[in-house]
């Protein structure tokens, strides 16, 4: 482990003020942070600390999502392979799903980690972690064939329009990821809406074959109930959809880590769940929708989105009555959206942000009648 | 009829090498200092010079705007050093010890004869009066004050504090005979916890007694206040430590002003951990000789190591700590990937680690801060471990946005820094929340005045 340390300390005054490689600093103390724990100590305040940070609750985080993302991969593969009517095994298909994905992930990080760097160095602060959950988001909440240039404006837009400029992780008002999924929505929504086709079309390093552009395959969504989908494979989740979305089993077990380690909220979870299958089955019952109400739920990026995105700490309500509003209205929404416009065939992404806008009015009402029984408690002694 | 009151929040964090039930004596020799950082609040002004010999009671320095609050001198002795620091700013007085202890007399009282302004004077004379603090602000009482109550809280909830039934132990008599002379002020509220329940504690008389079970921070009286009954804008409640009530008893019985604590020397960086008689102002280096398991890379805390003061060996036992604790340092630890590593001998309340399936296991953990300073990321996480009616994270975005109104409203009447300390302890952001509550308070205090 001494060399590691030893490394660090021989390179270090090339980053510190005059040195060579001083406009790197912010990238130094980055890699240092992260293969070292710093040993810092406390100078006033408490001696001893929690050993939770929040490198590590990120990477809780990164690593609930790896069953989405992997899956994800196999998903790709699966329905290029199926499209393009050629065998193929697992593993090929799997591969086929990594090669597409992993220059989608590369370029996330490229391009947001390296604003937050020069954000770190600009502001002399410490670079933060926020962004490598954002950073694997992105991509998996992106249908396969998005270019890989589109999504990198999308997440430059995103990280310095959605974050840097309200302070960064931490002062952000809406879901940065899912930002950078609205402004792709909003700027090149052919792509986006989910009636073209959600499959990956070109072969990669071999694997699979080109497919021609005129094969088309919209999402369940999208197609109404007109060609039914078994609750099987909604679950299991060979669908075509946004990478991360289609499976239920893999984006459960990211729900039990995140719940499991109380990283994200199960209030705010599980009332997202109970808004969208409620409003669901009051409009499966007065015919406005032909899926029942758990069809709701396990289609789009419904259970992704109450998963990984409606619990996202920063911009979600933060008192704990809050978050049982916060999170029913998200659902209600979501379904809301998809069943009564025309237009958008999934409405988890508004209803989040829509949420995210109001979650402060949320927390508001809550923090006002702590305030207020203190007044009156007050006014009793006067 | 003991009211019970129960206290869901919180968090105990078991550290290795709890102080055993073992009371040793030191010896009275050296030098002795009295810091007025001690006295929070306190605009020190000394009234002794280098060379004067003082006895044991005798004041050392007083209060620049209420010149009738001292700080006495826990020894005899000759005045060695009054040292100054920047615009010569109080910082300590040093007094050697004589080999025979001289005390100054003030007589001996009976309570039930003395009205709510005798005691007040004679507090006040025997500078026992500077150990009593108040809510709001968390400062030195004002005299002048009538408060509305005042508050002891006879158990203390933090990792490796002391364990107040062993400075009460043979001390019954005095301890009641201090509670006496506070109910003459005001209202006394005395808190136990559960293990109190069945000792000579909740036979305390003239007072009414609650009964507190809960984690940590429960034994803070700020906490018991808030649950029993909520400070509110324009109340004062006085505060004092449960063993300086037995000073207070001594005083009365003897006449004389004896500062002598149960002190718990705690911490796995210390031999044999276990209680000593001490009086404050004791040099740290002659209480710690040949007790410390090593003599680098350690952390020396006057207090416990959550509201504790960081101290070395040249140091003095600060006048309000009831245990000293020596931690090891860390800055000689090189942890790699520490972010994904299952980190078995670490702490945390949160289940990412492991020490929720780990029983009754003790740790010994360091000071280093295991992290970097963040904007608050995590919701809740301070208001898990604050068991008061507060919205932990407003009031502290309050604080730091120093909106005065906002403070107010969400309740930092209530609050003292030590009632952040747990809060402090489990922050993913690592934020240094004593000191920023301790910052709203200086602020706001000095608005109204």
């Amino acid at each position: 482990m001494n060399i590691i340390k030893n490394y660090f300390d021989k390179i270090r005054p090339n980053f510190e003020p005059k040195g060579k490689l001083h406009a790197f600093r912010s990238v130094f103390e980055g890699f240092e942070s992260f293969l070292l724990v710093p040993n810092t100590t406390s100078k006033n305040g408490v001696s001893i600390h929690d050993a939770i940070d929040s490198k590590r609750i990120m990477s809780i985080v990164v690593i609930a999502l790896l069953p989405a993302l992997l899956f994800g991969m196999y998903n790709i593969g699966y329905q290029h392979y199926m499209k393009a009517e050629i065998e193929g095994s697992l593993l090929e298909m799997f591969s086929y799903g990594f090669l597409v994905m992993l220059p989608k992930i590369i370029v996330s990080y490229l391009v947001g980690l390296g604003i937050e760097f020069i954000v770190a160095q600009y502001k002399k602060e410490e670079i933060q972690e926020g962004y490598l959950v954002t950073g694997l988001i992105v991509p998996l909440i992106l249908p396969v064939n998005c270019p890989l240039w589109m999504m990198a404006v999308a997440i430059a837009f995103a990280v310095i329009f959605a974050k840097e400029i309200f302070g960064g992780t931490g002062m952000n008002i809406f879901n940065v990821a899912l930002v950078a999924r609205a402004f792709l929505f909003f700027s090149y929504s052919g792509k986006m809406t989910g009636d073209e086709v959600w499959v990956a079309k070109d072969s990669v390093l071999g694997l699979g074959r080109d497919l021609p552009d005129s094969v088309t395959m919209a999402t369940p969504l999208a197609q109404n109930g007109t060609d039914a989908t078994s609750l099987y494979d909604m679950i299991v989740g060979l669908i075509p959809g946004s990478v991360g979305e289609t499976s239920v089993i893999a984006i459960a077990i990211g729900a039990i880590i995140l719940l499991w380690t109380g990283i994200a909220s199960w209030k705010i979870m599980t009332s997202v769940f109970v808004g969208g299958g409620l409003t669901a089955a009051l409009f499966f019952a007065a015919g406005q929708t032909p899926f029942e109400w758990y069809e709701h739920l396990f289609l789009g990026g419904f259970c992704f989105g109450a998963v990984f995105m409606a619990t996202d700490p920063v911009t979600s309500a933060r008192t704990e009555g809050g978050k049982y509003i916060y999170g029913l209205l998200i659902g209600v929404i979501a379904v809301v959206v998809r069943v009564l416009n025309p237009g958008y065939p999934e409405g988890m992404m508004l209803a989040i942000l829509f949420m995210n806008m109001f979650a402060p009015l949320i927390d508001y009402c809550f923090v006002e009648r702590n305030i207020g029984k203190r007044m009156k408690r007050l006014k009793n002694v006067d | 009829m003991i009211r019970t009151i129960k206290i869901k929040k919180g968090l105990d964090i078991p550290l290795m090498g709890a102080a055993s039930g073992v009371v040793k004596e030191t010896r009275v020799e050296g030098i002795y200092s009295i810091e007025p950082q001690d006295f929070y609040g306190f605009k020190p002004k000394p009234v002794v010079k280098e060379g004067d010999c003082v006895a044991a009671g005798d004041p050392l320095f007083v209060n620049k705007e209420i010149e009738s609050l001292k700080v006495v001198s826990p020894v005899s002795g000759k005045v060695v050093a009054v040292e100054r620091g920047e615009r010569r700013k109080l910082l300590s007085i040093k007094v050697e010890a004589d080999n025979v202890q001289r005390y100054k007399e003030f007589g001996t009282r009976d309570v039930t004869q003395m009205n709510c302004d005798e005691v007040k004077a004679l507090l006040l004379e025997s500078g026992l009066f500077a150990f009593v603090h108040q809510r709001p602000f968390d400062i030195v009482a004002n005299p002048g004050d009538s408060p509305r109550a005042i508050f002891v809280s006879a158990f203390n909830t933090m990792p490796l504090a002391q364990d107040f039934l062993i400075a009460y132990k043979d001390n019954e008599h005095y301890f009641q005979l201090g509670i006496n002379a506070l109910g003459r002020i005001a209202p006394v509220t005395l808190c136990l916890n559960e293990k109190e329940r069945d000792t000579e504690l909740s036979k305390t008389e003239n007072a009414e007694l609650y009964v507190i079970d809960g984690p940590n921070p429960s034994g803070n009286v700020g906490v018991q206040i808030n649950h029993i009954s909520p400070i509110n804008k324009g109340e004062i409640v006085w505060t004092i430590g449960a063993e300086e009530l037995i000073l207070i008893g001594k005083l009365l019985e003897t006449g004389k002003v004896d500062l002598t604590r149960t002190i718990a020397l705690a911490g796995s960086e210390v031999k044999e951990p276990s209680y000593f008689k001490a009086i404050i102002g004791m040099s740290l280096n002659t209480l710690l000789e040949g007790r410390l398991c090593r003599s680098q890379h350690i952390r020396i805390i006057n207090g416990n190591p959550l509201v504790g003061r960081v101290a070395g060996l040249s140091h003095y036992l600060s006048a309000r700590a009831t245990e000293v604790t020596v931690i090891p340092e860390g800055d000689d630890n090189d942890e790699v990937l520490g972010w994904i590593m299952p980190r078995l001998n670490d702490f945390s309340k949160n289940r990412s680690y492991f020490s929720w399936l780990q029983g009754k296991k003790k740790y010994n953990l360091d000071a280093r801060i295991k992290g970097g300073e963040r904007h608050i990321i995590m919701s809740g996480e301070y208001d898990r471990v604050l068991p008061m009616d507060i919205y932990a994270g407003y009031l502290i975005k309050a604080i730091l946005t120093a909106d005065l109104d906002r403070m107010e409203m969400l309740g930092i009447y209530e609050v003292a820094p030590e009632d952040f300390a747990v809060a402090e302890f489990v922050d993913s952001s690592k934020l240094e929340l004593q000191r920023i509550v301790r910052e709203g308070l200086d602020l706001l205090r000095k608005e109204l005045e």
